[in-house]
C-alpha cells in the first residue's frame, strides 16, 4: 500500500519586480506558475531542469521557506499553507532541507556540535547530555567520528561539510528531505560517495527525499520517479526508468540529448535547441517551450497544454499527445 | 619538433608562502600537435587550471614560481620575457575561462572588447577590427551581430557571454586555444551548443585546443587525447578510446565508475573512498596510496614513474612497471 505523503496542487509563486520612483510593483517574475505533484512514503522524487526553471523555488515553497502565491501543500493529508508560522515550525520537524552549498550552509563560528544541537534545541530536546549523545550518533550516521564534534567547518573537506549539512537535517528525526543539489559542488568521486550515504540512509530511516538537481545522471541513479520542469512549469512527470528511455515531451528529449555521455563508443542522435530559456518575467503565451520547440505546432502558440496521463503513471504537458 | 605545437617538459608550479613552497604542478609532461584536442581532467586541487595558467604565463612571479620547459612552436615560454608574452598571449595562445559572468569587462562594449587584440597584436585600425568582430560573433552563432558590438556583458545571458568569449579567444586566429571548464557554468542544453561550436572552428581553423575539464562526458565527446591528473601529477595518458575502455591506473578506473551513467541504473555507486588531497599535504609515495584499492608497500614509500605502453598509453603506477604488468582485471569492472 502506497501511501502519499506530500501533494502539492497548482503551486505558484510570483515575485513582484519593483521599479519606478515609488517602488511600484511594474511586473512579476513568474518563478513557479502552477506545478502539481505527489510524493510517495519512502520514495525519491528527482526534480529536474535548467537554471531559473523553479525547481529550488519549489523546494523552498514545499518547506514555506517561501510563501506560495497560490495553490495547497498537503503533508500527510493537511494543509500546511494554512498553519500559522509557529505551527509551521513544529511541522518542519517533520520535513527538513539539505542545501546545495556545503561551504555556505554551515555558520563557521559554530562547531559541528553546535550546528548539529541546533535543530534539537529547537524542537524541545532540553537534555544536554542526550543532544549529545544524539550529535554523536548524527555524526557516525553519516559516516564522520564522534572526535569530529569539536571541529569547525573550516577543518573539513566539501564532502564531509555535506554530510554535516545532512546529519543536521536527520538530526530530528524527519520524514521529508528536501535535498536542493546536494552533490554538484562536490567532485565525481566524492558526489558518489555521497549519493550512496543518501541511499543508506534512506533505507535505514525510511526517508521521502525531494531530489531537485540539474545533473540528469544523478538524478536517474537516485529517483524512483522525476519531474522535468521548463519555465516553471512540470512538463513531464513520470517514473525515471520510462523517463530516460522514453521520454515524450521534446523539452525532455532535448535535454537527454544534450547530456554528454562518457562512452566514446556511443552514438547518438543530438538534438541541438536553438536559443535560451526565455525569461520568466514574460514567459511566452500558449505553451512556455513553443519558442524553441522543434515540433512547435500552431496550437503550442496560443494553447497551453496540460500535464495529462498518458500512459500509466507518465504525465506530459504537450499537444502532441492529445 | 614541428609535429608538437606546445611540448611541456619537467614543469613544477609552486606558490610560496612565508616560510613555505608549495608545489602544485609537480613535474609533469605532456604535448599537444596542431589541430589535436587535448583534455586534462582531473578533480579540484589537482592543479589542472594551474598548469594552463603556467602556459600562459599567468602565474604572478610575486608569489609563483615557474619551472621546468613549456616549448611552444620550440621557444621555451618560462624563459621567455614579460613583454614576449604579451605578443603571443591572445595572438597565438588565447584562452577560454571558465566564468563568462566575471571574465568580460562590464564598463565596456562587447566590440572594444573584440578588437582590443586585433589593435594591439595586428594594429589593425579600428573599423577593420570592428568588421572583423562583427565576423567572428556570427561565426560563432550569435544573432544580431551588427548591434552586439555595442552592447554591454550586461545584456547578455550567460551562453551568449561564453560565446563572446570564444570569439574572443579566436579572433586573432591562435595556434592553441586552451580552454579551461569553458562549460562549467552552463545548463546542459546551451553546453551541447558551446561544445558543438567549439568543435565546429576546431575542424575548420585547425586550433589545437587544450581543453580543461571535470566533466568525463564533455572529455568523450571533445578530445583525441586525455591527460588525467592527480595530486599535480599526471597519472595516466593515452588516446581518449584508451582511457575509456581500458583504464589501467586506480584512479582512472574509479572516477571513470564513480560518473552516474544515464542509460543504465545500478544499485550503488562505485565511490573512492577518501578526500581529494589538499595542494602541500603531499606525503612519501604514490599521492593516491591512501585512497587505493590495490595499495601495497612499495606505494607508500617510492613514488611510481610513468610507464609507457606499445599504443602510447602511460601510467604512473607500480602494477604496470615499464609497461608490463597483467592488465588490470577489477570484478567491479566487467
Amino acid at each position: 500500500m502506497t501511501q502519499v505523503l506530500v501533494k502539492v496542487e497548482n503551486l505558484k509563486k510570483h515575485f513582484p519586480i519593483k521599479g519606478g520612483l515609488l517602488g511600484k510593483t511594474v511586473g512579476e517574475v513568474k518563478a513557479v506558475d502552477g506545478v502539481s505533484f505527489f510524493i510517495n512514503k519512502g520514495e525519491t522524487l528527482g526534480l529536474v531542469g535548467e537554471s531559473g526553471c523553479g525547481k529550488s523555488t519549489t523546494g523552498k515553497i514545499l518547506l514555506r521557506l517561501l510563501e506560495p502565491s497560490e495553490g495547497k501543500i498537503y503533508f500527510e493529508g493537511e494543509d500546511i499553507t494554512t498553519l500559522s508560522s509557529a505551527e509551521m515550525r513544529k511541522k518542519r520537524r517533520e520535513m527538513q532541507m539539505v542545501f546545495q552549498d556545503p561551504f555556505a550552509s554551515l555558520n563557521p563560528r559554530h562547531t559541528v556540535e553546535k550546528i548539529l544541537e541546533e535543530p534539537l534545541l529547537v524542537h524541545g530536546v532540553k537534555s544536554r547530555a542526550e543532544r549529545r549523545k544524539r550529535v554523536k550518533e548524527l555524526l557516525e550516521v553519516v559516516g564522520l567520528s564522534s572526535y569530529h564534534a569539536k571541529r569547525y567547518p573550516h577543518q573539513f573537506s566539501g564532502g564531509q561539510r555535506q554530510r554535516i549539512g545532512i546529519a543536521r537535517a536527520l538530526a530530528v528525526n524527519p520524514k521529508l528531505i528536501i535535498a536542493d543539489e546536494p552533490v554538484s559542488a562536490l567532485d565525481v568521486s566524492i558526489q558518489s560517495q555521497v549519493l550512496n550515504l543518501l541511499q543508506d540512509l534512506q533505507k535505514e530511516f525510511d526517508l521521502t527525499y525531494l531530489f531537485i538537481a540539474h545533473d540528469l545522471g544523478v538524478v536517474r541513479h537516485i529517483s524512483d520517479r522525476v519531474g522535468v520542469m521548463y519555465l516553471g512549469n512540470i512538463v513531464e512527470l513520470s517514473d525515471s526508468e520510462q523517463l530516460y528511455k522514453n521520454p515524450k515531451h521534446p523539452y525532455t528529449q532535448a535535454l537527454l540529448s544534450a547530456v554528454p555521455i562518457p562512452d566514446v563508443e556511443y552514438q547518438k542522435e543530438r538534438i541541438i535547441l536553438q536559443g535560451e530559456v526565455p525569461s520568466p518575467s514574460n514567459p511566452p503565451k500558449g505553451c512556455p517551450f513553443h519558442t524553441r520547440c522543434p515540433k512547435a505546432m500552431d496550437t503550442c502558440v496560443s494553447v497551453r497544454p496540460l500535464l495529462k496521463e498518458i500512459e500509466p503513471g507518465h504525465y506530459a504537458a504537450c499537444h502532441l499527445y492529445e | 619538433m614541428n609535429s608538437r605545437i606546445i611540448d611541456v617538459k619537467g614543469l613544477r608550479t609552486s606558490f610560496l608562502t612565508d616560510d613555505d613552497e608549495i608545489p602544485v604542478v609537480n613535474n609533469i609532461d605532456f604535448h599537444i600537435k596542431p589541430g589535436e584536442v587535448l583534455g586534462i581532467v582531473g578533480e579540484s586541487g589537482c592543479g589542472k587550471s594551474v598548469t594552463a595558467l603556467s602556459v600562459m604565463g599567468l602565474v604572478p612571479t610575486a608569489t609563483g614560481k615557474v619551472e621546468g620547459e613549456i616549448l611552444f612552436k620550440g621557444e621555451n615560454l618560462v624563459q621567455a620575457s614579460e613583454a614576449r608574452m604579451r605578443k603571443i598571449r591572445g595572438n597565438e595562445i588565447a584562452m577560454i575561462f571558465q566564468e563568462p559572468m566575471t571574465s568580460l569587462n562590464p564598463v565596456f562594449t562587447i566590440g572594444e572588447q573584440l578588437i582590443e587584440s586585433l589593435r594591439i597584436h595586428r594594429k589593425w585600425n579600428k573599423k577593420k577590427a570592428l568588421a572583423k568582430a562583427v565576423e567572428m560573433l556570427k561565426l560563432v552563432g550569435l544573432p544580431r551581430a551588427e548591434e552586439l558590438v555595442n552592447e554591454y556583458p550586461h545584456q547578455l545571458s550567460g551562453g551568449m557571454r561564453q560565446r563572446v568569449m570564444i570569439a574572443m579567444a579566436m579572433i586573432c586566429e591562435p595556434q592553441l586555444l586552451i580552454a579551461d571548464e569553458p562549460t562549467t557554468a552552463l545548463d546542459v542544453t546551451i553546453q551541447a551548443q558551446i561544445l558543438e561550436l567549439m568543435k565546429k572552428l576546431n575542424k575548420e581553423t585547425d586550433t589545437a585546443i587544450m581543453m580543461i575539464t571535470h566533466d568525463l562526458g564533455v572529455v568523450a565527446e571533445m578530445c583525441e587525447r586525455v591527460v588525467v591528473m592527480y595530486a599535480g601529477k599526471v597519472v595516466e595518458e593515452g588516446n581518449v578510446k584508451t582511457i575509456f575502455q581500458n583504464p589501467k591506473h586506480p584512479y582512472t578506473v574509479g572516477l571513470i565508475q564513480s560518473v552516474p551513467d544515464m542509460r543504465v541504473r545500478v544499485d550503488r555507486l562505485y565511490s573512492i573512498p577518501g578526500n581529494v588531497p589538499k595542494p602541500g599535504a603531499l606525503k612519501l609515495g604514490c599521492q593516491f596510496a591512501p585512497r587505493c584499492a590495490h595499495v601495497h608497500e612499495r606505494c607508500l614509500s617510492e613514488d611510481p614513474h610513468l610507464s609507457a605502453f606499445k599504443n602510447g598509453q602511460q601510467v604512473r603506477c607500480w602494477l604496470y612497471e615499464d609497461g608490463k604488468g597483467a592488465t588490470f582485471h577489477d570484478s567491479s569492472l566487467s
